[in-house]
């Protein structure tokens, strides 16, 4: 098991399995086809990104360098809280990026969905974990990855 | 982050729970970037990204239902981005069934909220909102709550105005609450050049991919751009901004550009020169072989990449007056070349309404009608969202639209040989 220290953007506590990207996340790409048809496991439908093309995103935690693409982002995320399709949290290994940050924070201020979302947890976060590793979040920012 | 009493007192909830909500949010985001206090929002008007009534979106309506029914409408009217649909762009039943049954459902009601919440005119939906037709044009120093990168990268850069690149709901939450949180692009030191570009092409580069070259290579960082004297001059004319709008939406697609400084040109760069540049900068260098490269690497993702052209857009960003005009002249001049009277790939030329409006009291649109091409109002990056219209073999000169969508790139010469050439039979 290893550990990372990141920053707390949303609060909150949880255990899930990663779903791993190094490539930037296109989240109007990754969520719009899924949430169109009505997609309960949330399947990705980013052609562009081939490590999470087709595999589920519902309830993972879903580890990735930043969020890129279009300015309705944030908006995406948000309707994917609402909807109660979310990840189980949200894990950068860089800064956040202010589309990202948007629809994490309009999710938990604006509905009942729970997306822990930590950022600046550093390039050897991603260098390490793998999907279908286990990931604990803590409420102080501390990733333990086994 | 140090909040005014005023500010203090809506986070309170003072003026409402709705409120308290909208200004919480806006101080999340702050805190997340390190702003330590609020600016007012000085812009005459806003700009909205939102501007379709997409059925999965139904959450966001409902959000901006209950900011309606608390008595907050937008505390500055605003322009949105362009509409999704319009009956003249080519389509089939099955597309039209899709377009109108699974995805823009909530088109009428989502249009009428934005009424309620203050948009400026129903012909306001453009992503060019900044032209002179449509009139929400910031002044220089002006602070805004905008999104829509295209918009936000030309306001900041050619207007000299401060924004950052805001996401869509989010921007809409500035306007209500009149204060955005001042980081990045809205401070003096998150507007220094943290690359220099150096453009040592042999000829004027086409503005869609020099921007997309800059855009790939800086991504969210801020470039300064020199070698561009010989072609865009020192001064900002009607020209020169146009290239720079499309320049600009490369840049800020292919990348995250929020702003960029071209040397001698842009009114920072105009006033400040290179110190502008922060220490420490980055160097790229971009000739013609560097262009080629960043062309050639573009993933052509049709089936069948030979597959002939079904349609192509011109037009993302919008196309300006002159625009429309120099396009309608070259295809005329083509056409005569090649003994062809109309085209022959369907195209399509998209535009603000109130530029449409102008266009059509000119003699160049009826030439245009004559030559088969259609001008449209609408955002062609919505039309092919339609999973069936992705199938299609689209051409387009825009290197947002290529980025976003399965529509693949031309240079603007390119794009006017393919749509006049002979069909072979």
């Amino acid at each position: 098991m290893k550990t990372f220290k990141g920053r707390v953007i949303v609060p909150g506590t949880c255990t899930a399995e990663a779903l791993v990207s190094h490539n930037g996340f296109n989240t109007l790409a990754s969520y719009q086809m899924a949430m169109m048809f009505g997609d309960k496991k949330v399947k990705c439908g980013d052609q562009n990104n081939e490590e999470l093309y087709k595999k589920p995103m519902i309830n993972k935690a879903l580890c990735l360098p930043m969020t890129i693409g279009s300015t309705t982002g944030g908006m995406v995320l948000f309707t994917v809280c609402s909807m109660g399709r979310q990840p189980a949290c949200m894990l950068f290994s860089k800064t956040i990026d202010s589309l990202a940050a948007s629809g994490a924070i309009m999710g938990d201020v604006w509905t009942e969905a729970e997306m822990p979302v930590i950022d600046e947890l550093g390039d050897e976060f991603l260098e390490y974990v793998k999907t279908g590793m286990k990931i604990t979040v803590k409420a102080d920012g501390v990733v333990e990855v086994e | 982050m140090k909040l005014t009493p005023e500010q203090q007192a809506m986070l309170n909830g003072e003026k409402g729970e709705t409120m308290a909500k909208v200004v919480k949010t806006l101080v999340m985001y702050g805190e997340t970037f390190g702003a330590e206090r609020m600016v007012p929002v000085t812009s005459e008007y806003g700009h909205t990204v939102i501007s379709f009534g997409l059925k999965v979106m139904k959450p966001v309506y409902d959000l901006y239902q209950k900011i309606i029914d608390a008595g907050l409408a937008s505390g500055q009217k605003f322009t949105a981005d362009p509409k999704p649909l319009d009956k003249n762009v080519p389509s089939s039943l099955l597309d039209d069934l899709v377009f109108k049954k699974i995805m823009y459902t909530e088109q009428k009601m989502y249009e009428q909220q934005l009424r309620e919440l203050g948009i400026t005119n129903d012909d306001d939906y453009t992503c060019t909102c900044y032209l002179d037709q449509v009139g929400n044009k910031p002044k220089k120093g002006d602070v805004l709550s905008w999104a829509e990168s295209s918009a936000v990268v030309y306001a900041n850069s050619v207007l000299g105005a401060r924004c950052n690149r805001n996401s869509g709901m989010l921007e809409l939450m500035g306007s209500i609450a009149g204060f955005v949180p001042e980081f990045g692009l809205l401070t003096d030191e998150g507007r220094k050049a943290t690359w220099i570009v150096e453009v040592k092409c042999e000829k004027k580069p086409e503005a869609q991919l020099l921007g997309s070259a800059i855009g790939m290579k800086v991504l969210e960082e801020v470039p300064y751009v020199k070698g561009m004297e010989q072609w865009l001059g020192t001064e900002l004319t009607d020209e020169t901004c146009t290239y720079l709008k499309d320049f600009g939406a490369a840049t800020a697609s292919n990348g995250a550009v929020g702003l960029y400084h071209i040397a001698g040109l842009t009114p920072e760069a105009k006033e400040q020169g290179e110190a502008l540049i922060a220490e420490g900068a980055q160097v790229y260098v971009i000739d013609d072989a560097e262009l080629e490269r960043v062309k050639n690497n573009y993933p052509v993702i049709w089936k069948n990449p030979d597959a002939k052209p079904e349609l192509c857009f011109v037009g993302c960003p919008h196309m300006t007056l002159q625009q429309l005009i120099d396009w309608t002249e070259n295809v005329g001049k083509a056409l005569e070349e090649k003994g062809l009277k109309k085209i022959t790939v369907p195209t399509v030329f998209t535009s603000s309404t109130p530029v449409i409006k102008e266009f059509e009291k000119t003699p160049y649109a009826k030439q245009l009608k004559k030559y088969g091409v259609i001008v449209s109002y609408i955002c062609p990056l919505m039309y092919m969202n339609n999973p069936l219209c992705k199938k299609k073999a689209v051409i387009t000169s825009s290197n947002k639209l290529r980025t976003y969508t399965s529509a693949r790139y031309y240079t603007e010469a390119d794009i006017l040989r393919i749509i006049t050439t002979k069909e072979e039979k």
